[in-house]
């Protein structure tokens, strides 16, 4: 999930504003709370170093370029989820993928556009990049986190919660049901007992996709209807992706679904005047 | 205006495709260097490295070839992948001729171990049936997963140690003709699914005490099962593995089980444990490295009990797929650093092994850091066994690790079916009924092992390929030994439900060595815990005598230093677990030198 901007909020009063757009800063939050609740209980990240450099990577990078690209000053909350999910999601041993997805990622919003639109969520942009490409340096987050029933719930009820108020738990519901319904279809055709199948919906990097990539206000489409109509159709490209034994088949899903639908949701509906409002 | 957003827009552009592009090439480059075909000739590796690994299996006339244990048919989804250990390889000179033995274990029900005496003739035999250690994988007392050699009555002669997923048997040496089935009365327990042990003598009374690591809950026969609710129920936090056993050495051929008192309580998944002091205490410390979870290190508090310090060391924040565990002097610091391996695989899992350094002062609680990356020995595979060894003489310890984990049918990959239950919550993983069939799919298979020269700066160079022909077997246990009195380390690498491989370390060089065969006298008699530091044109090394490194391996008992082309040692210090510690100025070079504790027993 992106946060929604407000190019007007510096002449706005701060309570005012805070009260208005206090959801702005939530899901930044939230995202926060689960990477130090994880460290605390289960210490998931490997190093602090490399979450500290992906998200000063994403937030400096981002500031930049809007000031030299868009001429404009931007709210830095979503290149911090960015930089945050870079550090949580991809694994290495070394920093620098670190810095290059974090770039990559926020470097697609500003070269991947579409009517002043970027077309993918950033970091499923980097994520997916260096996972698919560039696989002597980097691992995915797929099998390295606590498997515990207690905190996994806890993260489920508060992004269930945060999607719920971001008006997009419509999406996570449709991707979730479809997962479970696809999940049943695959183990009828691997011979694998269903819960193998349904196994990833309960790790951590489907809680990173479900609640701050795939529901990003920034990268859907217009329209509930339409909305649910993607979920379906990135939950059946990662099917077809998984039965060819694609670990990261979420990520490639919606790399590939994403941007497709945005474009034709842009191509019908968006002015063609460049939006500063970005996510 | 205008212009400056435009030029910002083109430099934005040329950076995001130079990304794109450097990192997928770079990615590339390595990839294909790893896989690269630069397997050299004999000739050329002898003239650019001074020595070559070469097979000796048939002229040494070794033709045992380890097979995997059996388990319930409950398992049968994922056999290989439970069925993966049990390929063991210990060194031990039993009969006290001076010449190395070999000693394998195997796994299945009704196999033989192989007990390989030396001839002295560049060949060995296999006397296990006649020694009585042949015939010990059997229904109702479990199948073999690795020996360790100590000699715990102080006869002059090394008992055998047999841990298995079953009953741990103990094998008294009688004088280097037979050995004797001493394990009842012994105050072992009945079954423990162990995949190590070593010897150690812990309080430094002078007699070997045992340490043995649960991996599976010692609860389950894997053979014969009601549940398949056995695995791990975390791939990082898992806690429910064997619990763990400190057996203290009463003197009259009995154990007594000190865990709880000692504080040993974790129920990790242990796969391999070494003792060494670590701290200075002069008290063996012991590291045990987990599989699913973090390594412990416990500090040996006088004799009286260990306190696990892994976190505040530095050594146990990460959670890892630790298999085995080595000390190793690498920059010829007088310090033991302590390397472990993990698994490695490119794009799925990328673990990395460890090399622990110390850092400041020995002090109680000592800190390490990981230098792995900067030495250029982090990523090996799927690694099991290690060993650290001076191959080629040159005053600096080499590293070898097997790799491999299942080479099921060629051209397929188990990863994508283990990453969606092992991703997965508790009640998923923890049961092998959810588990996908493995359909005879390899998973990190293949794999060759890994040679690493220490090229004297900190840095070591990867000569896998150039230094012994390619071999791609489930390399497990790997153990160093002058198999031919030499004074070169040979390498015997024990594979899973294969034959092992015996290199013979031949060697083209005008370098020279030294070496020391320890006995105790005050001391535990095999001198295990013993540290010998050599000091020479102004390096000194220290190594220390175990009772089982590595991944169910041990190393020879003797200690092998090479000295490079230097053709006088200095000085050497002898540190005796007794806390006795004995200086030699100037001793002969290319030489074994056995030595005695000075001090009589009393």
């Amino acid at each position: 999930m992106q946060v929604i901007e407000n190019e007007n909020l510096t002449n706005t009063h701060f309570w005012s504003f805070w009260k208005k757009n206090y959801f702005t800063y939530i899901p930044p939050t939230f995202i926060t709370l689960i990477l130090l609740v994880g460290q605390i209980f289960f210490g998931i990240l490997d190093s602090y170093i490399n979450v500290m450099v992906a998200i000063g990577t994403s937030v400096v990078s981002e500031a930049l370029l809007a000031r030299f690209v868009l001429g404009t000053r931007k709210n830095l909350a979503s290149a911090y989820i960015t930089g945050i999910s870079v550090g949580i999601l991809v694994r290495s041993n070394m920093v620098w993928p670190y810095v290059v997805t974090a770039l990559l990622s926020i470097l697609s919003k500003y070269v991947l556009r579409y009517k002043g639109r970027h077309l993918w969520n950033p970091s499923n942009f980097g994520v997916s990049w260096m996972l698919f490409m560039v696989p002597a340096y980097v691992a995915g987050l797929s099998m390295q986190w606590g498997s515990n029933l207690l905190p996994m719930s806890v993260i489920w009820l508060l992004g269930l919660g945060i999607v719920y108020r971001a008006k997009k738990l419509h999406v996570t519901l449709t991707y979730v049901t479809s997962f479970i319904i696809l999940a049943y279809v695959r183990s009828l055709i691997t011979g694998d007992v269903f819960l193998a199948e349904l196994s990833p919906l309960t790790g951590p990097m489907y809680q990173l996709f479900i609640f701050f990539m795939i529901t990003d206000p920034g990268t859907t489409v217009s329209g509930k209807k339409a909305q649910i109509l993607v979920a379906i159709l990135v939950a059946l490209v990662e099917f077809v992706l998984r039965l060819n034994g694609f670990i990261y088949a979420p990520f490639y899903a919606l790399f590939l679904v994403g941007p497709v639908a945005r474009f034709i949701d842009l191509r019908k509906s968006a002015p063609k005047t460049e939006i500063k409002l970005t996510t | 205006m205008r212009g400056r957003k435009s030029l910002s827009k083109i430099i934005t552009v040329i950076v995001f495709i130079g990304l794109l592009t450097g990192s997928a090439l770079l990615s590339r480059q390595r990839l294909s260097s790893v896989s690269g075909d630069t397997l050299q000739t004999k000739e050329q590796a002898l003239e650019k490295y001074g020595f070559y690994l070469e097979p000796n299996n048939k002229e040494a006339n070794i033709n045992f070839r380890h097979q995997s244990p059996q388990l319930d048919p409950k398992l049968k989804n994922i056999e290989p992948q439970i069925a993966s250990m049990g390929a063991s390889v210990s060194i031990v000179d039993f009969d006290n001729d001076g010449w190395n033995d070999i000693y394998f274990t195997n796994s299945r029900i009704g196999s033989q171990n192989a007990l390989y005496r030396n001839l002295h003739n560049g060949k060995f035999e296999n006397v296990a049936a006649q020694m009585g250690v042949a015939d010990v994988n059997k229904k109702g007392t479990g199948v073999s997963m690795g020996a360790v050699w100590g000699d715990y009555d102080n006869d002059g002669y090394e008992d055998l140690f047999l841990f298995k997923w079953g009953r741990p048997e103990l094998f008294h040496n009688v004088g280097g003709k037979k050995f004797v089935n001493v394990t009842e009365g012994s105050g072992l327990p009945k079954w423990v699914n162990a995949n190590c042990a070593i010897w150690f003598d812990f309080d430094n009374d002078g007699l070997l005490d045992l340490f043995i690591g649960g991996y599976y809950d010692e609860k389950y026969d894997l053979s014969n099962l009601n549940t398949t609710k056995i695995m791990p129920e975390s791939f990082r936090y898992a806690n429910n593995g064997g619990r763990k056993y400190l057996f203290k050495n009463m003197g009259n051929g009995k154990f007594k089980d000190v865990t709880n008192e000692y504080g040993l309580n974790s129920t990790k998944w242990a796969l391999a444990a070494g003792a060494a002091d670590l701290n200075g205490s002069g008290y063996p410390d012991l590291f045990i490295a987990n599989d699913y979870n973090v390594d412990e290190l416990y500090i040996n508090e006088k004799g009286k009990r260990f306190v696990e310090k892994g976190r505040q060391s530095g050594i146990g924040d990460i959670p890892k797929s630790g298999m085995s565990v080595a000390f190793g002097d690498i920059d010829n610091s007088g310090l033991l650093g302590i390397y472990t391996t993990n698994i490695t695989e490119k794009g799925i899992l990328i673990q990395g092994n460890n090399y622990w350094k110390p850092t400041g002062p020995q002090t109680q609680e000592p800190k390490f850091a990981n230098l792995a990356q900067l030495a250029g020995i982090e990523n090996a595979g799927w690694s099991y066994g290690e060993q650290f060894g001076d191959l080629n003489n040159d005053g600096y310890m080499d590293l070898y690790v097997a790799n491999g984990f299942i080479s099921g049918k060629k051209g397929t990959s188990y990863w994508y079916d283990y990453s969606k239950v092992t991703g997965g919550n508790s009640a998923i993983i923890g049961d092998a009924a959810n588990w996908p069939d493995m359909k005879g799919k390899s998973q990190s298979g293949y794999q060759e092992d890994k040679i690493w020269l220490n090229n004297s700066d900190g840095l070591f160079e990867d000569v896998s390929d150039k230094v012994c022909p390619y071999a791609d077997f489930d390399g497990r246990a790997v153990a160093m030994a002058d198999l031919w009195n030499r004074g070169v380390l040979d390498v015997i690498v024990a594979n899973q439900n294969n034959i092992p491989l015996v290199y013979k370390n031949i060697q083209r060089n005008n370098n020279h060595w030294i070496d020391f065969d320890l006995h105790g006298t005050v001391s535990n008699a095999s001198a295990i815990g013993a540290k010998v530091e050599v000091q020479w044109s102004g390096k000194k090394q220290l190594q220390v005598i175990t009772g089982g490194i590595g991944f169910a391996s041990q190393n020879q008992h003797r200690l092998h230093f090479g000295l490079g082309n230097c053709s006088k040692v200095d000085r050497v210090l002898i540190h005796w677990p007794s806390g006795q510690t004995d200086e030699i100025i100037n001793p002969e070079i290319d030489k074994r030198h056995v030595i005695k504790e000075k001090k009589a027993r009393a």
